[in-house]
This record gives C-alpha cells, structure tokens and sequence, in this order.
C-alpha cells in the first residue's frame, strides 16, 4: 500500500464514523427500548451520562490520534524527534484529572443502584411468583386471600400480568438450572439461582405488552425460553384475575 | 545433540548419521526441543492453527445470527446431514462455547505467554535459555492432552454446550443439556491441562527474569514486553491455582457425587441431581477469580509489546516508562479485587456489588494512563508508517474503545440493563481482538525478521491491516448499537422476540463484514509461509532497534548471543542528542572500547 499515504484520514474515520453511528442509530429505532418503569429513567440517565463522558474522550483522544499520526509523520516532517523521557506534571496531570472524574462517577450511581436493589419495596405490593424451569416461565399470584401455599392460588404460563402504577414484587425461583428474568422495556434483569430465590420489584408506568427474555444460558433452548409481560389497568388487572380464578375452579 | 546420545539405545553416537539417527536429531532440535526459541515458534504454530478453528466457529455462529436456520451453504450438508445442512439450537451452543474456549485458552493465553513469552523472555533480557529448559519444553507439550481433550469434547461427545464459562448446574448435572454429559468431563480435563502448561510456564517466567538477567540489566532497564510478561506470571501463579481447583470441584460434583455447586434437592428434567448442598453462585466466584485477572493475562503482554513496537517506530523514548510499568502493576493488584463485576446481576448481594463497582472504576485509571502515555509517544515522533506500527496504532484506538465502553458495564445501574447484551460481545472483542490481536499481529511482523531470517511483505502487510481493521470495526462496532436495544447473546434465534425482530438486517451486515474479516486473513497466511522462505534476508537489526533481541543474529543459534551481552542503559534510547543514529542500543558501550557492534 505504498499509494495509501493518508493512515492520518484513515485513523480519522474511527471517531467520525463512530460518532455517525451513535448518532444514526436511535433515527434508525436502534436503540434503548422504550422505557415503561418508574425507576429505569434513573438508568437511562446514567447511560446517558457516561455516553457523553466516554463519547468526549473518545473524541478527543481519537482526534488528537489522527493529529500525531499526521503531523508527525517521518515523511512529511524534517526535524529530529523529540528526545523526552516523559513530563511528571503531564503524568499528574491525566492522572488526577480522570481520577477525579471516574470517583464522581462511582459515588453519583451508587444512589441508584441503592434504590434499584436495596430500597425496600413500598407496601402494600402485589406478590408473584416466577419460576424457571428448561424452557418456560411459571407464574403463580397468591389469589384472592393473599398468601402463597393456600389452595387458591392462580397459576399461569409464560404471560405474566401485572397492574400499572402499582408495586410489583416478584419472587424468582429456578426449578433446575440458571435463567435469568430480563425485562428490556423496564431495564431490569436478575439472574435466578436455583437454592435461592430471588426477589426483584418495580413499578410499571404505561400499560402495554413487552417481552420477557430469559438472559442466562439455560440449555440448548434458551433462546425459545421466550415470556409476555403484560401490563394492565387496575381494573382490567382484577378482571384477568377472576377469569383466571374461574377458569381454575372449573379444571377442579 | 548430546542429550539423545544418553538416550538409552546402545548404539554408538557414529550409526545415528543414518536415517533413522537423523529423525532422532530431528525429534531433538525441532520436536522435543528444550530451546525456547523452538518452543516459542511451537506454540506459534500451535496457536495460529488454533486461531484459525476459533475463526472458523465464529463464521458459523455469525452465519446463524444472520440467517438463522438457513441451510448452510457449500458445507452444511456435510457437517450436519441429520438437520438439512442448517444449524440446530444444540449446536449452536457448542458453537458458542468453544468459540470462546478456543480463542480465550487456546489462543490468546498461549500465543501471548507461550508464544512471545518464550521467544523473546531470554533474547530481550540477555540470557542463553529459560531458567527451566525441561519444565519449558512440558508446558508446551501439556498443550497437546487439552488439544485433544477439547477436541473430542467437541467432534466425538457431543460438545460441551454451556459456554466457556461452565455455569453449574447446567455444567455439572449430566443431563441438564445434551451437551453437560461426557463432553462437559472432556471440557474440564482440558481445561485442567491449558491451567498445567500455563503454571509451568508463569514459573519459569519469573524465575528467568528475576534471575538470569544480563549484567547491567537492572529490572528498570527492561523492556515492558518484560515487564507485561513478568506482571502477567504472577498473575497466573496466584490465580490459576483457584481455576484448577474449582475445575476438580465440577469434575467431582460430575464423577464421585459431591455437591460443591448443586442447591439440595435440586431435580433436572425429572431426575435428581445428587446429594446437593452445595451453591452455584460458589463457581462463578472461583471462576471469575481466575478468569478475570486472565483478562490481564491477555492484555498486558499485549501492552508491553505495542509500547515497544511504538517507541521503535516513533523513533522516540516510551513517554512515561516507570508510570506505564507502576500502570501495569496497578492494573495487575486491582486486577485481584474486580472479579465481582461479573456477578453484579447474578444473585449476589447487591452491597458488594458496590464495593466491586468502585474497585472496577478504579482500574480504568491504571488504562487511562497508559493510554495518554502512549499518546505522549507519539507526540513529537518521526513515525514511521510500517506494518507492525499500524498495527500498534491500531491497537490504541481500538483499545481507547474497549476501554471506554468498559465503564458502562461497571456502573452497576446500567450494567443490570447491558448485562449479558451485545453490548459485552462488543466490549470484550475490542480488547482481546481489536486490542491483543492486534497487537499479536503487529508483534508477527515486528519479530518475524528476529525468529525466521527474513523480513514479512510491508505491501501485502498493510493491505492485511487495512482490511482487518475495516472489517473489524464494521462487525463489532455496532454490536454497542445492540447492546444498548438490550439484544442478548447466546441466542440461537433472537429474532422471535417482538422487540429483536428489527435487528436481523443489522446483524447481516455485521455478518458480511465478519466474513470479510475472515478472508482478509488470506494475505497474512500467505505473506507469513512464503516469507519464511522468500522473505528478504533480515540481518540482525532491521529495524535499527534498541532492545537487546536485536543484537542477537537473525535466528539466533543455541544458546542465542555470539559474544557476552552487558547493558549500559534503558531500552528506549531513540533520537539520542548528539549522536550520529538515531537509535542507540542496550548493548553498546558507552566509549568505543571493542564492543561487538552489530549492522
């Protein structure tokens, strides 16, 4: 490639293509997934803000890259190189600078991850229960009195319910190996341990129907461990519940 | 050749000049050799073929994310006759998982420590051989049990199908996957064998650089490809050791029946699992103890060999030595406390999710050093554009990306949503392809000359970097896109998932590029056999570098220098003011009193 001179322009492409890209992607609707929780602005926002943290540097050192690889090309420059061991304030300098940066950055998220997974949920909530098994989801709900283990609990497959604008709290158990619960459009995921179960909450702001994915690999069909989660009005919620109750009774 | 004369035959040393003495030459010097040079080029071989298979799966995973279940063409048929040609879920899983095992344990590692680390460990810090010739020659050797372990895990048992990272239950119940049975134990015991050659070599690395460095080789006279080779030994024989021991824990929930990652009473499709008593969450604790640290292991030779390829080719003194070794010891002792940023969404108590966050932001630091470092050397260069150069350049870019991107999954918030996304395919394959690949290849071309005589095609080097660097970019970058749309991996068919289903013409794209990237490895191959050959004759020094293998002549003999090294000065010494060249070596001496200098 001794036509190709330029490695400048073509180190160059790296920052602008890559910029362009980012850019593009969310016109294109690929991107982050509508976000139908109360808590996942908290991480889209942090999302945000190290994307512009890292997209600045990135920009910078990449440019400047470009800039050397340009300017001080032996075949365009005459003088000798620079005879320098290093600079101990320079050394100071981009290592206080990004510490600094990068402490920030671990004290301002840990409010969020607190309040993801450490906060308490707030009571009353509703309960569910979701085991994973090789490959589906079994849902139950406490039914009318409340409480697991009581014969009037409802059982359903692979369609999760839930009511909008109430806490949800979901206990997660595995029936044989690791899954993980992940829910794109409420920014939530949890690994479930078989021994252990598991407890994740959220509150969902916008009725609809998502997806639920299994995110751990589970066997060789993990990719059709495939869930709904649907989110309803209070009302229509109550009314899924009795026909599910109806439907129960009449199996019985 | 003495050695096979007191091999036990009775027959004089003259009746070996026949064919048969000859072979058994042959077998000393080039098979069963002790000599670090032959054995750093066997595992040069070794690994390359080896990189070639991990391609080679890799293809076929990108051809199932592209057009999933559609008929391979040309050799699906051939490979998977019972399913039509087409990929079935099961095999994919292998696909995946020795993917993974292959590039990670039987490429990356060995071609970084046994590779380089053999070759250039004696040569660049002046002594004739390793401390260990024997233990040297075993750990290469011990490659060859896990070779075939791994193998016939994958051609003749069905293939071990829960990925490089062997989650229990799935891995250690047999008939939680098709794949958890024989080929899993196969799995282990290779994995077992790469951690024995491994721990031979990090031994005999240290021992070799503590010990037998020439005089005047003071350890701030070394090279950092040293200095990344040394941090990385250590690494290996304080990690390594707990790998090994949780690989026998599965072997043994496997075969005897204990219960060190099975919950009690745990069932899997209807059968019982054993005694149980035992906590999943245990392996990936010991899992990721080893296996994050080895992310070092794959790094930071990589490091030490681009800083001294840039310094080399920018005719200028590394910027910052001692801040870029206290960089990678910084790195290396973080390194030990990260592990847990694995497991932020695994179960694990989310309070020590916060303690592994803030250790893990840390170590960007200890990056973001070497990173402006590098940068410093640059600056005020005369940069000279030859292959192992872009390379090197390459690898900086592409490490600044690998690097950045890291920070997100460390911010635990976000990391619950990226989690197990594309978004973690795109950040590991920048540092281990974009990042040490590069390097690896910038490092071929740059001691090609040193190991074979003869210098590597700079033209057809260039179009080899060009191109894989187009491609490269062009498969991985917009796997960030997908992470951030929350696409997960190891999904044989994403694409029936309402909220996936826009992504499958991306993934063709990336796809296409992919399989460019493969091709373009067509000049490399080639460049690299003919030039073995045909190559141009090198001479010692043709780079006119400073660093002492360059002294050495091209290849060195047994034994590796014709004259006795000293050093008188650091490695870096380019565009030293005053003098007449533009390099001036460890190895000359500082007045003109007959030392042996070389072209």
């Amino acid at each position: 490639m001794k036509a190709f001179t330029h490695w400048s322009l073509f180190f160059l492409l790296v920052p602008l293509i890559g910029t362009a890209i980012f850019v593009a992607a969310p016109a294109m609707n690929l991107w982050l997934p509508k976000d139908v929780s109360v808590m996942g602005g908290e991480i889209d926002h942090l999302f945000y803000l190290i994307l512009w943290l890292t997209g600045v540097v990135f920009l910078l050192t990449q440019i400047l890259l470009a800039f050397f690889v340009w300017f001080y090309d032996a075949r365009r420059r005459t003088e000798p190189a620079i005879y320098s061991h290093g600079n101990h304030s320079l050394e100071l300098f981009w290592t206080v600078i990004p510490a600094f940066i990068l402490v920030f950055l671990g004290l301002y998220q840990i409010q969020a991850w607190a309040n993801l997974t450490m906060r308490p949920p707030e009571d009353p909530a509703l309960e569910v229960e979701v085991t994973g098994r090789q490959f589906e989801w079994r849902i139950r709900y406490p039914g009318p009195d409340g409480e697991f283990d009581t014969p009037d609990d409802l059982y359903h497959v692979n369609d999760l319910h839930v009511p909008v604008n109430r806490e949800v709290v979901v206990y997660l158990k595995s029936e044989d190996v690791l899954h993980s619960f992940f829910l794109p459009n409420l920014r939530l995921k949890q690994d479930i341990v078989p021994g252990m179960t598991g407890r994740v909450w959220f509150r969902a702001k916008e009725v609809g129907e998502f997806d639920l994915v299994c995110a751990e690999l589970c066997g060789w069909g993990h990719y059709k461990m495939k869930g709904r989660l649907t989110i309803q009005s209070q009302e229509n919620f109550q009314q899924w519940l009795k026909t599910m109750a109806n439907e129960q009774e009449a199996v019985q | 050749m003495s050695s096979t004369v007191h091999s036990g035959h009775a027959l004089p040393a003259d009746s070996r000049r026949g064919l048969f003495g000859r072979a058994i030459d042959f077998l000393g010097t080039y098979v069963f050799s002790v000599d670090h040079k032959v054995i750093g080029i066997q595992f040069l071989f070794s690994t390359l073929l080896w990189f070639f298979v991990g391609g080679l799966l890799a293809m076929a995973i990108r051809w199932q994310l592209a057009w999933p279940w559609a008929e391979m063409p040309l050799v699906g048929p051939l490979l998977f006759p019972h399913t039509g040609g087409q990929i079935s879920p099961e095999f994919y899983t292998v696909l995946f998982t020795m993917h993974g095992t292959v590039m990670v344990f039987l490429v990356i590692i060995p071609i970084l420590a046994g590779a380089f680390g053999n070759y250039l460990i004696p040569l660049m810090i002046g002594a004739e051989d390793m401390a260990f010739p024997t233990l040297n020659m075993l750990s290469y050797w011990f490659m060859w049990p896990a070779f075939i372990a791994f193998t016939a895990s994958m051609f003749f048992a069905g293939g071990p199908a829960t990925g490089w990272t062997s989650y229990p239950p799935l891995s250690s119940v047999s008939n939680a996957a098709p794949g958890s049975g024989f080929a899993q134990t196969l799995w282990l015991l290779g994995l077992t064998f790469v951690g024995i050659s491994s721990m031979l070599g990090s031994v005999n690395y240290m021992t070799t650089i503590l010990q037998m460095r020439a005089p005047g080789m003071t350890m701030f006279r070394l090279p950092l490809t040293i200095w990344g080779m040394f941090i990385t030994a250590i690494l290996q024989a304080f990690a390594l050791p707990v790998l090994t021991a949780a690989g026998f824990m599965q072997l043994s929930d496997r075969l005897i029946g204990t219960g060190f990652f099975i919950p009690e009473g745990l069932t899997v499709n209807g059968v019982s699992a054993g005694a149980g008593g035992g906590q999943p969450l245990l392996w990936q604790h010991l899992f990721w103890f080893y296996s994050h640290p080895a992310v070092y292991i794959m790094l930071l030779p990589a490091m030490g060999m681009v800083s001294d390829i840039m310094a080399c080719f920018a005719r200028k003194p590394i910027f910052g030595y001692k801040p870029m070794i206290f960089a990678i010891g910084g790195i290396a002792a973080l390194g030990f406390i990260v592990w847990g940023h694995h497991m932020f969404v695994s179960g694990m108590n989310p309070m020590l999710g916060t303690t592994f966050m803030l250790s893990t932001i840390m170590i960007a630091l200890p990056s973001a050093i070497k990173t402006f470092n590098w940068l410093g050397t640059l600056w005020g260069g005369r940069i000279h554009f030859t292959t192992p150069m872009l390379y090197s350049i390459g690898f900086l870019s592409m490490f600044i990306i690998g690097g950045l991107s890291g920070i997100f999954m460390a911010v635990t918030p976000v990391d619950r949503y990226i989690h197990d996304t594309y978004f973690i395919v795109a950040h590991f394959h920048y540092i281990l392809f974009g990042g040490t690949a590069f390097a690896v290849f910038g490092g071929i071309y740059y001691w090609f000359p040193k190991m074979f005589g003869r210098m590597m095609n700079d033209f057809w080097g260039k179009v080899h970097f060009f191109l894989t660097f187009v491609f490269f970019n062009g498969t991985f970058f917009t796997m960030h896109i997908l992470g951030a749309g929350g696409f997960p991996r190891r999904l044989a068919d994403p694409y029936h998932y309402e909220i996936f289903a826009h992504m499958l013409p991306l993934n063709q794209l990336m796809t296409i590029c992919a399989f460019g990237m493969f091709l373009a490895q067509i000049p490399f191959v080639l460049n690299f056999f003919l030039s073995i050959f045909l190559g141009p004759r090198a001479g010692r020094n043709p780079w006119h570098a400073t660093t002492l293998e360059w002294s050495a002549p091209s290849p060195p003999g047994h034994g590796n220098y014709d004259f006795q090294p000293i050093i008188y000065r650091g490695p870096y010494e380019y565009s030293v003011p005053g003098r007449e060249q533009d390099f001036y070596p460890q190895w000359i001496a500082p007045k003109p009193v007959a030392p042996k200098e070389s072209t």
